[in-house]
């Protein structure tokens, strides 16, 4: 990105005023080296600028932020099992709405859960889609890394096509990986009749926007960020958030939002990469590029571009 | 380690931010180096950066904090550094 | 001061919920409990209460919910059956881990498979080493004494823990009879206001619940929980005195019928309890000395307790309204631990154990009847021909 783009978008989000606040999630957390979801927590409380209220699914976020008596939080933080993090935050905030009644709390308190794609896609999809169909007033933000990373790298609903977990390895009877599409839980999200946005850590001024967005509603907001998992993906450490850059410049991840109904692709890549891009520094789908998954990569691209150019459709359309 | 009788019922963890007390900064192979004259105070390695262990003083970066760096590096790979030259490098750890 | 009514026991059990007057109501729909969570949506929706009514989607999520809710500090509710309680049984003993004093009527129904919907213990005896309290009920009035006296129990200070209040699907849940109301203000002074302990909403000083605990402190908190179990049975015992006093009706730990001089009797719970008592006193009339225990709190058990009131006895049957499958009755094992331990100089009653009542079955006086006989035959010598041995079932 060019420097001075880069110094623009620092002074929107003011940054520098930024940097001087109290970080709401504190150093000494477990994640390993290079992690993308801290950065993803990090981006989101970053846009807080109100008192907030967490819970977080079991995964590797919450195991890593909060064991015996080390918590890296530094605001109100509640985890309770691996599929509820939105049915025991809507708890939460119904209590909250109880209490206010009664002249217990303050007006401004924000509520946001955080899980992983296996606690929001798979296993917490029912709790999610209760919650957010109640309309609690609570903004769920899914750290997508494509696969359960905290058991060791099985695939979930949210793993690409083609991608190589230990419990859909490419072997010699099945060279491929993942056979199965990724499930568009943004759009699902969307079809509950709330704000749903795609989001990525690259592009962080448009993440904070979309998280200040979801916050100036009143009810129920999804948003589905990218993480990079340098281990589950066999990548460098150093690459998360080039690799979350390069998922949304190859339109792997598009950015978008989805506001009563109307669908906003918020960041157009200048010039959209080909997938290969995105895919050749990960080892995950090193097998795609080997003569027996001849055609795969090409069948993924024709995927990436069909989804693509619907977005792009349906954001220019009326509005 | 603690004795039974001097936990909180329930598990609950009454002081915000004591992951502070753990370092995780022996996790590291390699180490970011900041050279200063190469910096354009963008604020982007204080943003990226998973482990809060980058310093930061009236809004300006001023180094690392070694205690938590776990030196993945996203920091160097991020830094825009000034015409082309990084303001922070990643350097092999005990050397 | 009281009013007497004649309502079924889950209209008694929804006005002791709305006497409480709960800051959350979380919720989910399963017969025969449903009940109880449409007339207490109906006291919310018409202004009489409070509380605000969270509509979850499942039972599962009623739990988690009603967890969230009160580890943010307050009072909470909910109500289950059955399935339903079997889908929360991850969540139950989470409720318990993280010491929240969650208020649950259970009404009892039978487990599938096969499917069905009518009374016996099976859910409630599974649940019965979640660490919740547990508070079993003969009748209406007993379900919406202990649910009052639940609140009591689970907001102690001393224990902070979830409380389960148990009574019989349909038998009791469906059956209209005559009870007597307290007055909403005495209740209300009764239980008080709810008090925070550590609550998530302190927004002054935030905390952090459910951390990850491993093999180095694990064996500790559960240690810390079983004390905190242990200091249950004062509680339960110092809130029923209070609640005499209030109420003119008087609990202990498990109820004693015409049991000091008995050489026989019976263990059994809930509302069999009461077509048994009858046969009890029809026995007595023809010389037989026969009694009954019926428990109260399950859990924590009162072992000691319990062996002591049994211990004088010559045989004793134990009566299961559920099975543990390859093994004895549920709480058979828990007499009979219980008499193992009681001190007798040397001597125990003989006991025996009964499997009845399962997917809502009739308990019959004539099932007590051939029961209390066959014991009365063993406490003049007879041998025990078979130590567990279904009852009422077609052979």
């Amino acid at each position: 990105m060019e420097t001075r783009e880069l110094l623009k978008w620092s002074a929107q989000v003011k940054l520098r005023e930024k940097s001087k606040q109290e970080g709401r999630l504190e150093h000494g957390h477990r994640m390993c080296a290079g992690c993308g979801a801290p950065t993803v927590v990090k981006m989101v409380l970053m846009a807080t600028e109100y008192p907030v209220v967490l819970s977080n699914a079991t995964g590797c976020l919450e195991v890593s932020t909060c064991i015996q008596e080390f918590t890296a939080w530094k605001t109100p933080w509640i985890h309770t099992a691996f599929e509820n993090a939105a049915a025991t935050l809507a708890g939460v905030e119904t209590m909250y709405r109880a209490l206010l009644k009664k002249g217990k709390m303050p007006e401004n308190v924000k509520f946001i859960a955080f899980g992983g794609d296996g606690g929001t896609y798979d296993i917490g999809l029912q709790s999610l889609s209760g919650a957010m169909e109640r309309g609690h007033d609570m903004l769920y933000v899914c750290y997508d890394n494509g696969a359960y990373m905290n058991t060791g790298i099985q695939r979930s609903s949210a793993t690409p096509l083609g991608a190589d977990t230990t419990t859909s390895p490419a072997g010699s009877a099945n060279p491929a990986g993942k056979l199965q599409q990724r499930k568009d839980l943004t759009r699902i999200m969307a079809d509950h009749g709330i704000y749903a946005a795609q989001a990525s850590p690259s592009h962080w001024l448009d993440l904070m926007n979309k998280v200040k967005k979801a916050h100036s509603i009143k009810g129920a907001k999804f948003l589905n960020i990218i993480a990079p998992c340098n281990r589950g993906w066999r990548t460098a450490t150093d690459n998360s958030i080039e690799l979350s850059r390069l998922a949304v410049e190859t339109c792997y991840w598009p950015l978008y939002e989805i506001e009563d109904g109307k669908l906003k692709v918020t960041v157009t890549p200048e010039e959209k990469k080909p997938v290969d891009l995105f895919f050749k520094p990960q080892g995950r789908f090193k097998h795609l590029y080997s003569p027996e998954n001849e055609g795969v990569l090409e069948k993924i691209q024709a995927q990436i571009d069909k989804t693509w150019e619907r977005l792009l459709k349906e954001s220019e359309g009326p509005c | 380690m603690k004795k039974w009788t001097e936990l909180v019922p329930g598990a609950v963890v009454l002081e915000a931010g004591s992951s502070a007390k753990f370092k995780t900064g022996s996790w590291r192979t390699f180490r970011p180096e900041w050279l200063q004259e190469n910096c354009i105070q963008c604020l982007m390695c204080w943003l990226y950066c998973p482990d809060m262990a980058v310093k930061v003083a009236d809004g300006k970066m001023t180094g690392f904090d070694y205690d938590y760096c776990k030196g993945c590096g996203v920091c160097a790979k991020e830094c825009p550094g000034k015409q082309g030259k990084k303001a922070i490098i990643m350097k092999p750890e005990g050397k | 001061m009281g009013k007497v009514v004649a309502v079924t026991g889950n209209e008694a059990v929804a006005n002791a919920l709305r006497q409480a007057d709960p800051d959350v109501c979380s919720l989910y729909p399963i017969t025969p409990q449903t009940d109880i969570v449409q007339r207490f949506s109906s006291f919310v929706a018409n202004g009489v209460v409070q509380t605000e009514l969270l509509n979850a989607e499942s039972e599962h999520s009623a739990m988690s919910a009603a967890i969230g809710a009160s580890a943010a500090g307050g009072r909470v509710v909910t109500a289950t059956s059955s399935q339903g309680l079997a889908l929360m049984w991850e969540m139950l003993h989470i409720a318990s881990g993280m010491n929240l004093p969650i208020v649950m009527p259970l009404v009892n129904r039978a487990l599938s498979a096969p499917l069905n919907i009518h009374g016996d213990h099976s859910d409630g005896m599974g649940a019965r080493d979640t660490g919740w309290v547990q508070l079993w009920s003969e009748s209406a009035q007993e379900a919406y004494d202990n649910t009052i006296m639940a609140f009591r129990v689970a907001e102690h200070a001393d224990i902070r823990l979830p409380v389960m209040v148990c009574m019989d699907g349909f038998i009791v849940s469906h059956s209209i009879a005559r009870m007597e109301y307290l007055g909403d203000e005495e209740v209300k002074n009764f239980i008080g206001p709810y008090q925070t302990v550590n609550p998530l909403l302190d927004m002054e000083h935030p905390k952090s619940f459910g951390p990850l605990i491993l093999t180095d402190l694990y064996h500790e908190y559960k240690r810390l929980q079983h004390e905190i179990m242990g200091r249950v049975k004062n509680v339960v015992l110092q809130v029923s005195d209070e609640f005499e006093k209030l109420s003119g009706r008087k609990y202990g730990l498990f109820e004693s019928y015409r049991l000091d001089d008995a050489d026989i009797a019976l263990v059994i719970l809930n509302s069999a309890a009461g077509t048994s008592k009858d046969v009890v006193d029809e026995l007595r009339d023809k010389g037989i000395k026969a009694g009954l225990l019926k428990p109260r709190l399950f859990r924590p058990f009162p072992y000691e307790e319990i062996g002591k009131a049994l211990k004088h006895l010559k045989a004793v049957c134990v009566m299961d309204r559920a099975d543990s499958f390859g093994g004895y009755g549920p709480m058979f094992m828990e007499i009979s631990s219980a008499m193992y331990q009681a001190d007798g100089n040397g001597k125990r009653p003989k006991l025996i154990n009964k499997i009845y009542g399962l997917g809502g079955r009739d308990y019959m006086p004539s099932d007590a009847r051939q029961v209390l006989l066959e014991l009365n035959e063993i406490a003049g010598g007879a041998p025990v021909t078979a130590v567990k041995e279904y009852i009422g079932v077609r052979e």
